[in-house]
């Protein structure tokens, strides 16, 4: 069983969610990275976001854009994150590892070399942000062949005959854009996300992760409570970018949000009182 | 040259392995609806009509075909005409495609406007067709272009569109295009986005190539009318490449009209200043569509340099990395001096101004004629005028204006 699939299976037996933190890799500098991997999964990470640095992030906020820019000050390449994951699992074979980024990295590298050097690094999916399915079929085809999964995005603008075909080619998870904007808006509306999330339902077993949006612990436990996975990208960059003068405080500034937002995700949905359930909880 | 050659983009918009739709999921079904509105329109008689008036009265076309007589005297080769683009209003090519996509905007039911723009012509020329519809415009421009093109900025703020400057990346027309895209993701119900050139994701290469195709129908007819023959060669300037692609299209099935692309060397397309992709670049993927990109080794996008902002572009339109990869078209590069020279060329010998994106074209010109026998033809494509260029020129000479 591939590593993304054993992780789901092993929460889904304890009846838990997955938390997906988002760190961009090289951040404020290399050396940052592999610890802060270590320490997301010690704060209850269950699967790390890794993103690739590229010049020209179209679907960041400014915060991860910002992010990509300190790492590429230090010339973070995708031959370095790949470094960075293998020296990642000289000690831990089990969680997986998702690198998340734009197409063009991967283009140059060449679609054999990347998924040759991925594999071999042990990376478990592959997340291209502009890579809708109708341009990835070369690239899924030779990711399939080193049991990498290919993780693709479903937007709230996606309409359902759409979800269908897509879900049909998806592996690992589906990762839900819970609104339409760029990384770490604001704006998240959860009935509308748990709306949506009940309608890919309809269309895959596969599990589905939510992100964009997702800033706190009352937010990663309102979106556990309706899908499979949280992800968190830009509260969890913020936290890096705050400390990165002084980068020793990175792993506890953000291994702090992920207890938070771990301990109120394994709580369960949140209790709504008598008051609430009545005149309903508003915004 | 076979008809597939002028019948692309494919279904899924693309030209060979370039183009495409290389986009976030949120975009798919805007642009989905996009291609379906265009493709029903384009053959619809009220529409073209509609667009064939706005044309004729609003930008005024034709626009001139112009023989450079004492131009071409002087460079002692080939007869050179210039398509007078820099006559419409607006003062360039921009506005065919604006009005077009503005008409689209329409039907659509959009009532905001966003735009990207380098050298300001695009903006001006979205700004325009906004305030003329009645529509709230946003135009997204690098901080350094602001500076540079100062004029084109006051001209937009005139015309009521609020006006972005850029402060990430390099700061200059790719960051808009990345910031007009966040614009469109977060915004995607109530606004168009009409992207300036023949780049971006499907349908837009195809569309802006369309609505810029009225120049080298024209030009056909007007070459036709003065010298009962095709030209010989078709020489435009290649930023995004979309009055290029405008004069290029008509002409594609004419295999004995040579055509060449003039893309901007900068200091030189040996130096690391340049923004020549076509020149000295290699394919990848950035905004939407696979096509030629100036880049490293690990795929960033490296920053460009050109003295004309409008060509100031690490990209260039996918059709145009077709036509170079099947040899229809060649692809050249001249540099900033070589256009300072025919820029002031034009202005002192034909009384012309040119646009400094323009100047490269006519760069070229002065290398190509004088090769060609004197019962040869060139048509240039004259995009713009220059008076959003006197800052900068004159900024050079020392003087400030």
């Amino acid at each position: 069983m591939s590593r993304i699939k054993g992780c789901f299976a092993a929460l889904k037996a304890e009846n838990k969610k997955a938390l997906i933190p988002f760190v961009t890799a090289g951040d404020p500098n290399p050396a940052v990275t592999v610890p802060l991997m270590h320490a997301m999964v010690e704060a209850g990470a269950d699967l790390l976001e890794l993103g690739v640095p590229f010049s020209d992030p179209m679907a960041e906020g400014p915060t991860i854009q910002k992010a990509c820019e300190r790492a590429l000050e230090h010339g973070t390449s995708l031959h370095d994150v790949l470094a960075m994951v293998s020296e990642f699992r000289q000690t831990n074979s089990t969680t997986p590892v998702v690198l998340m980024g734009y197409m063009n990295p991967v283009e140059i590298m060449g679609y054999q070399a990347f998924a040759t050097a991925a594999a071999e690094a042990g990376v478990d999916g592959l997340l291209t942000v502009d890579m809708p399915p109708e341009e990835a079929s070369d690239l899924v085809a030779i990711l399939k062949t080193v049991e990498i999964a290919p993780i693709f995005l479903l937007a709230p603008t996606t309409v359902d005959a759409r979800i269908a075909k897509i879900c049909a080619e998806a592996s690992g998870f589906v990762y839900y854009v819970s609104l339409k904007g760029v990384t770490g808006a604001a704006n998240l509306d959860v009935a509308a996300v748990e709306q949506k999330v009940m309608q890919i339902r309809h269309h895959t077993d596969t599990p589905i992760g939510v992100g964009f949006g997702i800033r706190d612990a009352d937010t990663a436990q309102r979106v556990a409570a309706v899908a499979d996975a949280v992800v968190v990208g830009s509260a969890v960059v913020n936290r890096v970018a705050d400390n990165a003068e002084s980068p020793e405080k990175i792993n506890e500034a953000v291994a702090s949000l992920l207890r938070e937002m771990r301990v109120a995700m394994d709580a369960g949905p949140p209790k709504v009182g008598w008051m609430a359930k009545i005149f309903g909880t508003g915004k | 040259m076979s008809s597939e050659v002028a019948d692309l983009p494919d279904a899924s918009g693309h030209f060979g392995v370039y183009g495409g739709r290389f986009v976030a999921e949120t975009l798919i079904e805007p642009l989905d609806e996009l291609t379906a509105a265009y493709e029903r329109l384009k053959n619809d008689a009220e529409f073209q009509a509609e667009l064939d008036k706005d044309l004729a009265d609003y930008v005024g076309r034709p626009s001139p075909l112009y023989f450079a007589e004492r131009w071409s005297k002087q460079l002692g080769g080939a007869k050179i005409y210039l398509k007078r683009e820099d006559l419409n209003h607006t003062g360039a090519h921009k506005v065919n495609n604006t009005i077009g996509q503005a008409l689209l905007a329409k039907h659509l039911g959009k009532t905001r406007i966003i735009a990207e723009t380098g050298a300001g012509q695009h903006g001006v020329a979205s700004a325009t067709v906004a305030a003329r519809l009645g529509l709230e415009c946003v135009v997204y421009m690098g901080a350094e272009d602001v500076k540079r093109q100062a004029l084109n900025v006051y001209r937009m703020k005139l015309l009521g569109a609020e006006v972005v400057p850029v402060e990430s990346g390099s700061k200059t027309l790719k960051d808009a295009l990345n910031e007009a895209m966040r614009d469109w993701v977060t915004n995607v119900d109530n606004t168009f986005y009409i992207i300036g050139t023949v780049a971006g994701p499907h349908p837009y290469p195809m569309l802006v190539r369309d609505f810029q195709a009225i120049i080298g129908r024209e030009a056909k007819q007007q070459i036709m009318t003065a010298e009962g023959r095709l030209p010989d060669a078709l020489i435009a300037c290649v930023g995004g490449g979309s009055n290029a692609i405008g004069l290029f299209h008509p002409f594609i099935e004419d295999s004995d009209v040579a055509m060449y692309g003039v893309e901007a060397a900068g200091d030189g397309v040996d130096t690391p200043r340049h923004a020549a992709p076509l020149c000295a670049g290699r394919p990848g993927v950035l905004h939407g569509n696979r096509t030629y990109l100036v880049e490293d080794d690990n795929g960033q996008i490296i920053e460009t340099h050109s003295i004309s902002a409008g060509l100031d572009y690490p990209g260039v339109g996918p059709e145009h990395a077709w036509l170079k990869d099947i040899g229809r078209a060649n692809y050249v590069a001249v540099t900033d001096d070589e256009a300072l020279k025919a820029f002031h060329d034009l202005t002192k010998i034909e009384g012309i101004m040119p646009a400094l994106e323009s100047s490269h074209a006519l760069a070229y010109a002065t290398k190509l004629a004088p090769t060609m026998r004197k019962d040869q033809i060139i048509i240039v494509n004259l995009s713009g005028r220059g008076d959003k260029d006197i800052h900068t020129v004159a900024g050079l000479e020392g003087i400030s204006v």
